[in-house]
């Protein structure tokens, strides 16, 4: 059976390879320099915001592909994908904003903020896409 | 929206990854198409009858 993978993809997964070491270079860099007290002052907000930066770009690598994928199921495979991890992103993060405003669990995320929902969501996108669709839409195997 | 491509495609001997190879989508859009889980639009809906050498309505049927 033959793969399909249009250029979109290949240009999609090439983005997050890139934008992923980005991430893991510039949060190693951020921790290592706020645990040694290496930064401060307006710096340590630069320095704290870039780690964020390739998160973003997956959302625009995501975005890109949504609008340069040629196959038009395809692309309504990560369309729909696409919605139901920002339904289920926001779920959460609503359920979690009301938990804690009423101080039934602690404030703050642990870590685990929108962002890690949200591709969570991808996830449970691919798995709904598979349930009605007999396809997960990411690579269309 | 019923479509008889299944039928088509077994006139001609095509599998669905050649049917899908003719068209420049993935095989899986053909199954969906195939299987009445998704629609074409109409420039799609054109191709395959270009494909099959018949008119739109000779591929797709009303329901």
């Amino acid at each position: 059976m033959v793969k399909y993978r249009s250029p979109a993809i290949r240009r999609y997964l090439t983005r997050l390879a890139v934008l992923m070491t980005l991430y893991m270079v510039s949060l190693f860099g951020a921790v290592t320099l706020f645990r040694n007290d290496m930064v401060g002052g307006p710096m340590a907000w630069v320095v704290a915001v870039v780690p964020a930066l390739p998160v973003i770009g997956v959302f625009w690598a995501v975005m890109r592909l949504l609008v340069e994928e040629p196959d038009e199921f395809v692309r309504l495979m990560h369309v729909r994908q696409s919605l139901i991890a920002t339904g289920f992103c926001l779920t959460v993060m609503t359920i979690w904003e009301f938990l804690q405003n009423f101080e039934l669990v602690a404030p703050g995320h642990g870590g685990f903020g929108a962002a890690f929902f949200w591709f969570m969501g991808l996830g449970v996108g691919a798995l709904y896409n598979w349930a009605t669709m007999g396809t997960t839409g990411s690579n269309c195997a | 929206m019923n479509n008889r491509l299944k039928v088509l495609r077994a006139e001609h001997g095509w599998s669905q990854q050649d049917l899908a190879d003719r068209l420049e989508v993935s095989r899986q859009s053909v199954n969906a198409i195939e299987t009445g889980r998704y629609d074409p639009s109409l420039p799609l809906a054109f191709r395959i009858a270009d494909v099959f050498d018949l008119a739109i309505e000779a591929i797709f049927l009303r329901e």
